[in-house]
């Protein structure tokens, strides 16, 4: 059983043990636009929390993705180098962007659930 | 993620300052268009820029927007442009005015007939780029119509108006608004509601009405597609745009597309592209130095421009080809075997072209097309190379 969690730099994090799938969410794809580029980590490098480690494009901008949590980079969403637009058309589901390792889940307290994230975005 | 976009155009000077800070909160220090009400209330995103509140987008977003430009007809408000009128006693004594502060053959404008120029300042380096056009009737000889840049216009009008003769007097036209309509399908919009439009061909201009409304309007634009650019008094503004946006072909377009469409149009953003540390021979706009301008040597830096005319200069402005997906943004180092040689000026995606596009500087040794670079993008190398401007055929309608 998965739970979800956002960070208040737009990434939603879905996590199931000590493992996450990370994106952005549907809301920040939108604010973003058209995205035209994604770039992804590399596999095995290890993170602390807060550290730039995506980056995503639009049509007018780049802007960063950190790191929600600490851990590993275990996988990333190869498809999104041909098809970055999948980021729009579905960014909290096929839009993913990496896997990584909950080095310490005490961080994950720090997250917001779903309904506080959405109250976060109509301030 | 940071929605606010940190990384948007490089450190030098921002074009879409802040792309996501959502709707401008506090507009109390920013100027509206005459049709900034009207932008908005067509789902226009507003942000700050040039000391205006313009859209930078709306719903259906910037690629849309820019291939609906592509494809039919897109309505921009241009109106933070600044618009202004060279008021002389005859043609060639206004002319002459310019003509001391500019490269581009005046004197020889025929009615009617407009031109792309440059201000120089007296090192020959590009203070700021405009349009000057012709009155198109014999009895308005002496007039002569610019638009020059948002950002700029308070400094290229003061510039202007402090070195005019004493017979000659700039007149600025604040209140008049200015729309942009541009796209393949655009004389199909003009055609039913301006019967001059049609005989109009690129970089012509004249004085007509449109749906009654009087206005004037030159076949010319931005975007690198057959279009117009309509200039009317503000307060026919709203009602001029209604008429042109009633027609199910044009749909307004933001910012964003506007400087999408001109990069792959391979035309300039000044202050980006150019600035006052660079000569048109550098910026590769040396075709707006005519010959009997040259001739003459009787511009701006005129001895400068053409010892770099003659000799060469030590970097070029051309068209630069990302080669891989990642966009190379204003600001970004190019390299050639690990050394300097340049950097990009404009970078981003292009929709038609459907992947990254640029264009920059680099040694002019270097900017011959197939040259092959490296953009130094988030500290690693991506491979480039120089390619001929434009990115996309120019469609413009020359009859």
């Amino acid at each position: 059983m998965s739970t979800l969690y956002f960070t208040k730099e737009h990434e939603w994090l879905s996590v199931e043990g000590d493992a996450a799938t990370v994106g952005i969410s549907a809301y920040a794809a939108e604010q973003l636009g058209d995205v035209v580029f994604v770039e992804l980590p590399e596999v095995g490098k290890t993170v602390a929390k807060g550290d730039d480690i995506a980056v995503v494009e639009s049509v007018k901008s780049a802007s960063e993705i950190y790191a929600p949590v600490a851990g590993e980079i275990t996988a990333v969403n190869d498809a999104l180098e041909d098809a970055p637009e999948t980021v729009n058309d579905d960014a909290q589901g096929k839009g993913w962007f990496f896997k990584m390792t909950v080095k310490d889940r005490t961080e994950l307290s720090d997250l917001m659930d779903e309904a506080a994230y959405g109250e976060f975005i109509k301030e | 993620m940071n929605l606010s976009g940190i990384r948007t155009a490089g450190a030098s000077g921002t074009f879409l300052p802040d792309l996501f800070l959502g709707p401008v909160m506090t507009d109390t220090d920013l100027l509206r268009t005459p049709l900034g009400d009207l932008m908005e209330a067509l789902g226009g995103k507003m942000v700050p820029f040039a000391g205006y509140a313009m859209p930078v987008q709306f719903a259906t977003g910037i690629m849309a927007e820019h291939n609906w430009t592509r494809e039919n007809c897109g309505l921009f408000d241009v109106s933070h442009m600044g618009q202004a009128f060279v008021i002389g006693p005859d043609h060639e004594t206004s002319a002459r005015a310019l003509e001391a502060l500019m490269p581009g053959n005046f004197i020889d404008l025929e009615r009617g007939q407009q031109r792309y120029s440059l201000l120089l300042n007296a090192d020959g380096g590009i203070i700021d780029d405009l349009m000057v056009t012709r009155a198109a009737s014999a009895a308005e000889d002496g007039r002569l119509m610019l638009v020059v840049n948002a950002g700029f216009k308070a400094k290229d009008f003061a510039y202007i108006e402090q070195n005019l003769p004493a017979n000659v007097r700039l007149e600025q036209a604040p209140t008049r608004a200015l729309i942009a309509v541009q796209g393949p399908k655009t004389a199909a919009v003009m055609a039913p509601l301006c019967a001059d439009a049609g005989d109009m061909v690129f970089m012509q201009a004249r004085t007509t009405q449109i749906g009654g409304i009087d206005c004037h309007i030159s076949r010319s634009g931005y975007t690198g597609e057959d279009g117009w650019e309509i200039s009317v008094a503000g307060d026919r503004a709203v009602e001029l745009a209604e008429l042109l946006l009633a027609n199910d072909l044009v749909k307004p377009v933001g910012l964003g597309a506007r400087d999408s469409l001109r990069l792959e149009a391979g035309l300039c953003l000044s202050g980006h592209d150019f600035d006052a540390s660079r000569t048109p021979v550098e910026a590769s706009l040396s075709w707006a130095v005519p010959k009997v301008r040259r001739a003459r040597a009787d511009f701006p830096g005129a001895q400068k421009i053409l010892a770099q005319l003659a000799e060469g200069t030590a970097q070029k402005r051309v068209g630069i080809q990302p080669l891989g997906r990642a966009p190379a943004r204003e600001g970004t180092h190019v390299h050639v075997d690990g050394e300097h040689v340049g950097v990009i000026t404009s970078g981003g995606f292009g929709p038609t072209r459907g992947g990254p596009v640029a264009m920059g500087y680099v040694r002019t040794d270097l900017a011959v097309p197939g040259t092959a670079l490296e953009l130094i993008v988030r500290g690693k190398a991506h491979p480039a190379q120089v390619v001929k401007l434009p990115f996309v055929t120019q469609n413009y309608y020359r009859g």
